[in-house]
C-alpha cells in the first residue's frame, strides 16, 4: 500500500448527496479478477455517453461534457470534495480501487458509508470527514485553480487563503497509512493471542470447532 | 451497572486483543466467500506466500455471475465465466468447501449460509458483500467487508474493528393485511434515511419484529446497510432456535443443548442502554414503494410522487429532482398510476420460500398482464427451488406467464444476463434502486413479493392488501 504523508492538489468539486458505489464503478466493471486498471471506468456511468463494457478502450467513449471530471481544469485533481453518505451501499472494494487508480489520493465530504470509509485506507485513500458546514463553505470558495495542502502527521488541511482546518482520523489507521503498513502482517503478530482465544471459545462452544463436512 | 445490549455481548465475545486507540482484534466464526470480491484476496495470499488461518470456516458459492437458465450450458460471458471458474480454482487449491454451479445447494451466499446452518446464533459472520447484514436476524453479528478484509479473514481469522454505537429500533403493533417485513424496512428507511444508522449496529425489536418469521427477520436485517448500519441484530427466541434445529451444519446432540442455552442469552438486557432509540408503529405502515434513486425515496401506494419543490433543504431537493428525471417520474403522480414493464422476484432480501409462497398466492389462477414483457421468479438457492416445486408453486407463476429460473443474483444487480434495459420500469423485490443498479438506464421500485407480483399482474403497482385481481 502507498503510504500517505503530505499532499497538495487542486480540488474536483462533486455537487452530489448519497453518491453510492454503484455509481463510483458500475457492477460489470467487477467481473475483472485484478487490482488494477479501475480508473478509466470511475463513474463510468456519469464519465461517457455511451454504455461501459469490461477491458473497453475508453480513449475514444464519447465523454459527458458537464461531468466534473471531465472539465480540464480538474484532470489532475488528487483530492475529491463531495456531500454527505459518500460510498454508500455495496462493499465492493473496487470503488476506492479506481478512486486510487484514477489519480485521487483523499476524499473530503461531511460523512461517509461505513464499509467504504474502511475499505479506503487498506488503499492509501485518505477519507476526510468535515462538519457540513465546513464542506459548504469549501464548495462555495472553490475555484478553477483551487488547491489544499493536506499533512495526516498533523491532521490539517490548509486552504490557499492559509486557513487550516483540524480533521479527525483514528491513531491506528493514520500510523498504518503513514507508513503504508499491511494490515496482515501486524495482525500476525498477535498469532499467539488468536490460538489462546480459540483454545478458550473452544470450551465454551465447542461445536464451532467440530469441522463437520458437507 | 448498566446491563449489555445484544451487540455489546457479541461483540465481548469475540475480542481477542484491544490496541490503544480502542480498535480491536475481533475473531470471525464464519467466513462466506464469493466470486466477485474474493479473487483479489487469494491472490494476496498467494503473493505472500500465506495459507487460510482456518479453513473449515469458509464456505464459498458464485451467486452474482451465474446464469439462472440453461445452467447446462455453462456462462456464456466470458468475463463472468472466468471469474467463476477462478473461484472454483482458488477452492481447490486452498482446500475450500465451495457449492458448485450444479450443486443443489447453490444460491444467494446469504441464502445458503441460515439455510445450512452455516451461520448461527452467536457467530461473527462476515462476507465480501454488504448484504451480510442479513445473517444478524440469527442473532449473530454480521457485516459486510472489502477485498482487503477478505484477504485478512482468510489469513488471520479476525478483523481489526472498532466498535460501532448501538440504536435500537423498536417497532411495535400488529401490522396491517398484506403488510410483510419489507414494508416494515422500507418504511424504517423511509424514516430515518439511507445514512441514519451510519455508525450503529441496529437491533430490530418490539412485538412487529418478533413477530415475523426467520424469513421475514432476514428481509429487515438484510436493509440495515441500506439504512447505513453495517449490521443489524434481531433477538433470539423460539423462532430462531426452531429455525436451526436439524441444519445440516447446526451444532448435533450435546453440543445442540449447550448451544441453545447459550443462544437463549442473545438477547439485549432489560436494563441495556442504547445510544439511540427510535420507535416505529408498525400499524401505521402501509405497503411501500420506492419512487426514487435511494432506498430512503420510499412512499406508501396509496400515495403520491413527493414534489422536490416542498423540501426545505436545497441538497436534497435537487438529489430529489434528479431521481425523478432519472426515473420519468412526475412530482404528484399517484404510485398506483405507475405502469411496469418488467418484475423481478428475488435477490438475497426477499428468494426464500415464505416470499415465493407469497406471490403465489397473489398470481395464481392469473395471468401477467400484457405491458409486461418479463416475469421473473428466481429462487433464492437450488434447495428453495426444490421445496417450491414440491408445493407446485413453479405451475402456479409459470400458468400466469411467469418465468422460473435457477438459483442467483441476478437481475438485483444484472452482473449475468438478466437485466433492464434502457428505460424499463422494474417493480423488484431486491434492495437497491441506484441508477443503473439492474442495467444500464433501468429504472427500479423497490417492493415486497406480493406488491411485485400483484404489479405483474395488473401491469402497474396496486394495494396488493385491497386488491382482488379484479
Amino acid at each position: 500500500m502507498k503510504a500517505f504523508t503530505t499532499l497538495t492538489s487542486i480540488v474536483a468539486p462533486l455537487d452530489r448527496a448519497n453518491v453510492d458505489t454503484d455509481a463510483i464503478i458500475p457492477k460489470q466493471f467487477l467481473k475483472s479478477i485484478r487490482r488494477t486498471g479501475f480508473g478509466v471506468y470511475l463513474f463510468d456511468e456519469w464519465r461517457y455517453l455511451d454504455q461501459g463494457q469490461p477491458d473497453m478502450d475508453c480513449t475514444n467513449r464519447p465523454i459527458n461534457k458537464d461531468f466534473v471530471l471531465n472539465k480540464p481544469q480538474y484532470k489532475s485533481a488528487q483530492i475529491l470534495l463531495t456531500r454527505e453518505n459518500f460510498g454508500c451501499g455495496s462493499s465492493r472494494e473496487h470503488a476506492p480501487w479506481a478512486l486510487e487508480d484514477y489519480g485521487f489520493r483523499a476524499i473530503i465530504a461531511p460523512s461517509f458509508a461505513d464499509i467504504f470509509y474502511n475499505n479506503c485506507f487498506k488503499n492509501g485513500l485518505l477519507p476526510i470527514a468535515l462538519d457540513a458546514e465546513i464542506v459548504d463553505g469549501l464548495f462555495k470558495e472553490l475555484t478553477d485553480d483551487y488547491a489544499l495542502t493536506i499533512d495526516l502527521a498533523a491532521q490539517t488541511i490548509t486552504t490557499p487563503s492559509g486557513k487550516t482546518i483540524a480533521f479527525n482520523v483514528d491513531e491506528n489507521r493514520k500510523f498504518r497509512l503513514l507508513n503504508g503498513l499491511d494490515d496482515i502482517g501486524l495482525t500476525l503478530q498477535h498469532a499467539d493471542k488468536i490460538h489462546a482465544y480459540e483454545t478458550e471459545r473452544a470450551k465454551r462452544a465447542p461445536w464451532l470447532f467440530r469441522e463437520i463436512s458437507i | 451497572m448498566a446491563g449489555k445490549t445484544l451487540y455489546d455481548k457479541l461483540w465481548d465475545d469475540h475480542v481477542v486483543h484491544t490496541e490503544d486507540d480502542g480498535s480491536c482484534l475481533i475473531y470471525i466464526d464464519r467466513h462466506l466467500v464469493h466470486e466477485v470480491t474474493s479473487p483479489q484476496a487469494f491472490d494476496g495470499l498467494r503473493m505472500a506466500g500465506r495459507k487460510p488461518w482456518r479453513v473449515a470456516r469458509n464456505l464459498a458459492v458464485a451467486d452474482h455471475n451465474v446464469p439462472t437458465n440453461h445452467r447446462d450450458r455453462g456462462i456464456a460471458d466470458p468475463v463472468s465465466r472466468l471469474q467463476v471458474e477462478t473461484l472454483d480454482k482458488n477452492c481447490a487449491e486452498f482446500g475450500i468447501t465451495e457449492f458448485g454451479m450444479s450443486d443443489i445447494r447453490q444460491g444467494i451466499v446469504h441464502v445458503i449460509g441460515p439455510e445450512q446452518g452455516a451461520t448461527l446464533p452467536g457467530m461473527t459472520v462476515v462476507c465480501g458483500d454488504s448484504h451480510t447484514s442479513t445473517h444478524g436476524a440469527s442473532g449473530a453479528l454480521a457485516f459486510g467487508i472489502g477485498t482487503s478484509e477478505v484477504e485478512h479473514t482468510l489469513a488471520t481469522q479476525c478483523l481489526v474493528q472498532k466498535k460501532a454505537k448501538n440504536l435500537l429500533i423498536s417497532v411495535n403493533g400488529e401490522v396491517r393485511a398484506g403488510v410483510t417485513a419489507k414494508d416494515i424496512v422500507l418504511a424504517i428507511i423511509g424514516e430515518i434515511g439511507t445514512a441514519g444508522g451510519t455508525g450503529y449496529t441496529i437491533e430490530f425489536g418490539g412485538s412487529a419484529i418478533r413477530a415475523l418469521s426467520m424469513e421475514g427477520r432476514m428481509t429487515v436485517c438484510n436493509m440495515a446497510i441500506e439504512a447505513g448500519a453495517r449490521a443489524g441484530l434481531v433477538a433470539v427466541d423460539d423462532v430462531t432456535i426452531d429455525y436451526y434445529r436439524n441444519r445440516p451444519l447446526s451444532p448435533k446432540g450435546d453440543d445442540w443443548f449447550m448451544a441453545e442455552r447459550m443462544w437463549r442469552n442473545l438477547h439485549s438486557d432489560k436494563n441495556a442502554v442504547f445510544d439511540k432509540t427510535i420507535n416505529i408503529d408498525a400499524t401505521t405502515i402501509k405497503p411501500q414503494v420506492t419512487w426514487g434513486t435511494s432506498p430512503e425515496l420510499v412512499v406508501a401506494v396509496d400515495d403520491v410522487v413527493p414534489n422536490p419543490a416542498d423540501e426545505a433543504d436545497a441538497v436534497k431537493a435537487q438529489s430529489m429532482q434528479r431521481a425523478l428525471d432519472y426515473m420519468g417520474l412526475q412530482a404528484g403522480q399517484k404510485i398506483t398510476d405507475i405502469q411496469i414493464d418488467k418484475v423481478f422476484i428475488g435477490s438475497c432480501t426477499n428468494s426464500r420460500i415464505e416470499d415465493l409462497r407469497a406471490a403465489a398466492v397473489v398470481v395464481e389462477g392469473k395471468k401477467v398482464a400484457a405491458n409486461v414483457k418479463q416475469a421473473l421468479i428466481v429462487p433464492g438457492s437450488g434447495l428453495i427451488k426444490q421445496q417450491a416445486e414440491s408445493e407446485g408453486l413453479d405451475k402456479i407463476f409459470i400458468d400466469a406467464g411467469f418465468e422460473w429460473r435457477d438459483a442467483g443474483c441476478s437481475m438485483c444487480l444484472a452482473m449475468n444476463a438478466d437485466r433492464l434495459e434502457e428505460g424499463e420500469r422494474c417493480a423488484s423485490t431486491s434492495n437497491r434502486n441506484f441508477e443503473g443498479r439492474q442495467g444500464y438506464g433501468g429504472r427500479t421500485h423497490l417492493v415486497s413479493p406480493a406488491m411485485a407480483a400483484a404489479a405483474g399482474i395488473a401491469g402497474y403497482f396496486v394495494d396488493v392488501s385491497a386488491w382482488t385481481g379484479e
